[in-house]
């Protein structure tokens, strides 16, 4: 059975259990100031499958987002990663352990060009300790296998043209196009995508949303924030949707499509004003 | 009003001992600013520790030179961790505040009444590097061409304060040519990027103040031997932006910048102070205008006019690059001159432009 098969007898209930979790949130609880942003019960993320995260603007997917990746402290709650505790962790550690994000405002290393951007990211690299770092002959060959990897990925991400230019000059959907490529040199097993598509023109929506099936095929979990309703429709395979901090409602994209507390919670608030701001 | 003694004062000052202290010192200050992107305002602090690890060890302890130095270069490691540790996991202003108020709390300190038996308060202390230059190679005589000459001496201190600039160039070349270098640069540009990427950023961080902060004190130890005296005063927070005005002048975040800054900046600073000097003299400039006690603070000015000239024309300094330096600045759009295209896309490039 696959891990999408498997999530057929699983009920659309806010909290229900998986087969095979991945990320597992209890009880996690973040306050900004008087405004509690995010207030989850219990959260399951089914290993090997798409899930898509929706809600209104404000309901607290980026905060979300941050806290289980360690950008940003819990309140209360944890989680745990693989069956491990993943609460407190720093970011580095988790992403280390195989659980990495996007950005949804993106974060590209500007000054550093595209090809570095890739290699940057290749995990256990000797040359990124201070004193082999000064002796080549002690990276070299690995640097060489890196970069011949990060070129497989530009060129499955079409960037292979802009390799060797500042990452800074790209233009929106090519950053978030690298921005989704270096996280896989990472070699992540779940990945968290904030807003993949947001501000990508047709063309390029086209190709991000292969990228992510992509993953899923390749093994790994994919969790990730998306407006755009057709969108999370025609690639999760178990949507969750969020408001107000709290999971209202989860299940296959059917389910959620026709569910009244989710179609309420879109038309009570307006969620179609782009954000500017990266919710830390 | 001789040309040929104001190009050799020039000279003199872009190749003497105190360009070689500048060079070094900026060497470090260039890992924290300009690959780092750390905000240390308090350079000068990891001088004077090197400085008075040397002369403190040897003039008041009698120990040998070497060990002065050692103690130097460990002070201000932990001078490093010090301001890093608590600060580095903050926002970057944090570090500029503590640099700055570091670097001013140990010059007070160090000139207060109750430090005297130690540092010699006001009076600093003196002669302690005798060791050095009983060693000095170089036999006596004069050295250069012309009204350009040095003593033994000056070639001795020269010969050691450029070879330890090449060593931390050739050094720092090896290591920004690195991962570990490209980590640096990454955080640079955004911390938060480089740790969803599993990398240690404060780690790396402190890794660079460290590191930065011993090749400043290496600069404060060839200070002291040069001048066989330290006082406190010596080091004012003015030192610090002296470094940082060379360091974008040659272009920051390049190996050979903060080299060719600190050569440039004194090679000006000499330059304009022989001129005036030599212009007064010749009666070109009235004593009434400028007297030659003026010479010191206006030779500042004239640099200063200089620099803002040539951070007009030139923003990224002389071996920056330009459009790394257009995207710092926030703008977009394309590269005029896109670094290191690989030669079949150069010709893929230039075949497309032809068909066009
Ligand atoms: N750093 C912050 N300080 C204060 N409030 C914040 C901060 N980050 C997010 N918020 C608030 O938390 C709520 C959830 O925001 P966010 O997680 O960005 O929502 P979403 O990503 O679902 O649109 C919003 O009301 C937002 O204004
Ligand atoms: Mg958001």
């Amino acid at each position: 059975m696959t891990p999408r098969e498997a999530l057929a007898g699983v009920a659309a209930v806010p909290g229900a259990a998986k087969p095979d979790p991945h990320l597992v949130v209890d009880a996690v609880r973040r306050d900004f100031g008087g405004m509690r942003a995010v207030d989850v019960e219990h959260l399951e993320v089914q290993r090997g499958v798409i899930t898509g995260l929706i809600g209104p603007n404000g309901a607290g997917k980026t905060t979300l987002f941050n806290v289980l990746t360690g950008f940003d402290r819990a309140d209360s709650g944890h989680w745990a990663f693989d069956g491990r505790n993943a609460s407190g962790l720093p970011a580095h550690r988790l992403a280390r352990r195989g659980m990495v994000r996007t950005f949804q405002l993106t974060r590209v290393l500007s000054r550093l060009t595209v090809l570095e951007n890739m290699k940057l990211a290749a995990v256990g690299q000797r040359g990124e300790r201070f004193g082999p770092a000064l002796l080549r002959p002690l990276w070299s060959a690995q640097e060489a296998r890196v970069e011949r990897h990060a070129d497989e990925l530009l060129t499955r991400f079409r960037l292979a043209a802009k390799r060797d230019d500042y990452a800074g000059y790209l233009s929106g959907g090519q950053r978030k196009l690298l921005e989704m490529a270096r996280a896989l040199m990472v070699d992540p097993a779940l990945v968290l995508l904030d807003e993949p598509m947001a501000g990508v023109n047709p063309a390029l929506r086209q190709d991000l949303l292969g990228h992510i099936t992509d993953l899923r095929d390749a093994g790994r979990t994919v969790l990730f924030v998306e407006h755009d309703m057709d969108v999370v429709m025609t690639i999760s395979d178990w949507v969750v949707c969020m408001a107000e901090g709290r999971i209202i409602a989860e299940g296959p994209p059917a389910a959620v499509a026709g569910n009244r507390a989710v179609i309420d919670a879109y038309l009570g608030s307006r969620h179609d004003e782009p954000e500017f701001r990266e919710g830390r | 009003m001789d040309l040929m003694v104001i190009l050799s004062d020039a000279g003199r000052g872009a190749l003497g001992p105190v360009a070689a202290i500048y060079a070094l010192a900026a060497v470090g200050l260039n890992i924290h600013f300009g690959y780092t992107g750390l905000l240390n305002f308090g350079h000068v602090a990891f001088m004077l520790v090197g400085a008075y690890g040397v002369a403190v060890t040897v003039a008041v302890y009698d120990g040998p030179l070497w060990l002065g130095a050692l103690v130097g270069l460990i002070g201000a490691g932990l001078l490093a961790l010090l301001l890093g540790l608590p600060t580095l996991r903050l926002r970057a202003d944090y570090l500029a505040i503590a640099t700055i108020a570091a670097g001013e709390v140990l010059r007070i300190v160090f000139n207060a009444g109750f430090a005297q038996p130690v540092t010699g308060g006001v009076y600093g202390l003196q002669q302690f590097a005798g060791a050095f230059y009983a060693v000095n190679p170089i036999p006596s005589g004069s050295y250069g061409l012309g009204p350009l000459s040095f003593t033994q001496r000056d070639v001795w201190v020269m010969l050691v304060g450029w070879g330890a600039v090449a060593l931390a160039a050739l050094g720092l070349f090896l290591l920004v040519h690195s991962p570990w270098g490209r980590v640096l640069r990454a955080i640079r540009e955004d911390e938060e990027a480089v740790r969803s990427l599993g990398k240690n950023v404060y780690g790396y961080k402190i890794q660079s103040l460290v590191l930065g902060g011993l090749i400043g004190a290496a600069g404060g130890i060839l200070l002291a031997v040069d001048a066989q005296s330290v006082t406190p005063n010596t080091f004012n927070p003015v030192v610090t932006f002296y470094l940082y005005t060379l360091l974008i002048l040659g272009g920051a975040g390049t190996v050979l910048g903060p080299v060719l800054g600190s050569v440039l900046f004194w090679f000006l600073l000499s330059f304009a102070d022989s001129a005036l000097r030599q212009a007064i003299g010749a009666g070109y400039v009235s004593p009434q205008v400028i007297e030659p006690a003026d010479v010191g603070a206006l030779r500042f000015a004239l640099v200063g006019l200089g620099l803002v000239l040539l951070l007009v024309f030139r923003p990224e300094g002389i071996l920056g690059n330009r459009a790394e330096m257009r995207l710092e600045a926030g703008a977009a759009g394309t590269p005029r001159r896109p670094r290191r295209r690989p030669p079949n896309q150069v010709s893929g490039r230039i075949k497309e432009e032809a068909g066009q």
